[in-house]
């Protein structure tokens, strides 16, 4: 077995069911949203959303013609050996999913505007690492974006603002993007840290499912306030109106330094697209996201 | 709210039966068009030149598709729609000129577009966000392209399409503009969730 082969394979494959299929919570989400509203206008958007999940499953195609910035979220296991070259691994994979699934080509110098057409470029694919405990390789794809991405925003709020002031910041966001990053969205909400860290910790909220609450019953209880607010302001599927903004809110935080409370909202449309899996020193590898033997 | 089905070409008599909110499905041809190619447009009509294409009665779709050439043939692999305020530029000259009637795109259009579809017969309709596969699944044939020296997103795809929608009118000839009224509705319940949530209302 060559490992490196294996983790190439899984990674073309992860990024296959990312872009084709939507993760179970999100589906869930979209189902139960379809059956409570009573607006005509949103359910037919949702009903347009579910068929086009549908088929994007059935014919193996990607469900939104942009398939976004590639970025992954890598875990690495301080027993699992085959690191070296892993980056290299990763472009290569995503050079192929462009090629072979097809990805649309999404990677442009900001200077020049030339379009790599391949989907790398400098520091593209993103690589986020974490080094863990365990035997082990982590790999989530988590594809981006760019119409809800456009409508992210930082916040560097007043401390004296506080938990309000966030609580503000995040409805304000929701308003001001409107129907433009095609809701329902999803938040991904960062809250102290500083400036990178949280976008980071916004971007990263994402990737938990948003069937589950932050463990700490505080900000469970904001995130579920959130939630509820932004889906009274009624701006609904596609900003056409209805019950359903946001199918979820997520919040990550860090400690904040005590002059700064930077608030980082990041924005996911509906096709929030991710897959994760786990490969072992053996090759035998584990989806957790999507139910699927392997390829 | 009512459900209509449309063969092109569509009549100006057609879409002024159409209010806001009225769901559509269009049979017949159907143009993409974005940014460079509504400039490309207008630019050949202030010097007299001829159009590859006449645009009356045709649907105009906000759209740059993912298509793919198999075998000398054009496959069509995804079509959602663009966001379309940045053809209000030229929207409003567009409709006069060519009378195009049915205007389909994502995420709405301005005050200019909605006065022309008043005055000249045309409404605006969203398409779903995002919901390509579906979109090309009602794409039956590339019937031509014209343009592609713009580059395959910017040029004008001439599709075959069959019951191609769900499409929600929401600009129509009565100077209705859904978009602005749901957004007007979401200021007030802004401020409600404000009071409830007890946050000042400063902004
Ligand atoms: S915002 Fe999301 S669903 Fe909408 S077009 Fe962009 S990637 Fe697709």
């Amino acid at each position: 077995m060559n490992l490196v082969q294996k983790i190439e394979d899984t990674t073309v494959n992860l990024l296959r069911l990312a872009v084709t299929r939507l993760p179970r919570d999100v589906k869930d989400a979209l189902k139960a949203a379809y059956e409570r509203e009573t607006d005509q206008t949103a359910k037919t958007q949702l009903k347009a959303i579910l068929d086009n999940i549908t088929l994007a499953e059935k014919t193996e195609r990607p469900m939104c013609q942009d398939t976004g910035v590639i970025i992954f979220y890598v875990k690495i296991c301080d027993k699992f050996e085959e690191i070296s070259g892993l980056s290299e691994i990763l472009k290569t994979a995503t050079v192929r999913a462009t090629r072979e699934i097809p990805l649309r080509p999404n990677a442009v110098h900001p200077i020049t505007q030339k379009n790599s057409g391949d989907n790398t470029g400098r520091y593209i694919p993103y690589i986020n690492w974490e080094i863990i405990q365990g035997n082990f390789l982590e790999i989530t794809v988590f594809p981006k974006g760019g119409g809800s991405e456009n409508m992210s925003r930082l916040g560097m709020l007043k401390p004296g603002e506080g938990v309000e002031g966030m609580k503000k910041f995040v409805i304000d966001t929701v308003v001001q993007a409107g129907g433009q990053p095609c809701p329902p969205i999803i938040l991904g909400v960062g809250i102290g840290g500083g400036a990178d860290i949280a976008m980071k910790l916004a971007k990263k909220a994402l990737l938990r499912p948003i069937t589950q609450r932050h463990p700490d019953p505080e900000i469970a209880k904001i995130e579920e306030e959130l939630l509820e607010a932004i889906n009274e302001t009624g701006i609904g599927p596609m900003g056409l109106g209805g019950k359903t903004t946001s199918l979820g809110v997520n919040i990550e935080y860090a400690h904040r330094h005590p002059a700064s409370y930077p608030v980082g909202v990041v924005v996911q449309c509906w096709a929030a697209r991710k897959a994760t899996a786990r490969i072992y020193p053996d090759g035998t590898v584990e989806y957790l996201t999507h139910e699927v033997g392997e390829k | 709210m009512a459900v209509f089905r449309f063969k092109t070409p569509v009549s100006e008599e057609d879409v002024r039966k159409l209010k806001i909110g009225d769901i559509i499905y269009v049979t017949g041809t159907l143009v993409t068009a974005r940014d460079e190619a509504h400039k490309r447009a207008l630019e050949y009509y202030e010097k007299g030149e001829k159009l590859p294409i006449d645009f009356e009665g045709v649907a105009l779709y906000h759209c740059g598709p993912i298509i793919k050439k198999i075998n000398d043939e054009w496959i069509t692999v995804a079509a959602g729609p663009t966001t379309s305020t940045r053809m209000e530029l030229f929207e409003a000259e567009f409709i006069e000129k060519f009378k195009v009637r049915i205007i389909i795109g994502k995420g709405g259009m301005g005050k200019k577009t909605a006065e022309a579809c008043k005055k000249y017969g045309a409404v605006y309709c969203a398409f779903t966000g995002g919901a390509a596969v579906l979109a090309a699944e009602a794409i039956k044939k590339v019937k031509s392209v014209e343009w592609l020296d713009l580059g395959m997103p910017e040029a004008l795809w001439v599709f075959e399409v069959e019951n191609f929608g769900p499409l929600t009118v929401a600009i129509d000839t009565y100077g209705n503009n859904l978009y602005h009224e749901v957004m007007s509705k979401v200021e007030a319940n802004k401020k409600e969730i404000y009071e409830r949530l007890g946050l000042k209302k400063e902004e």
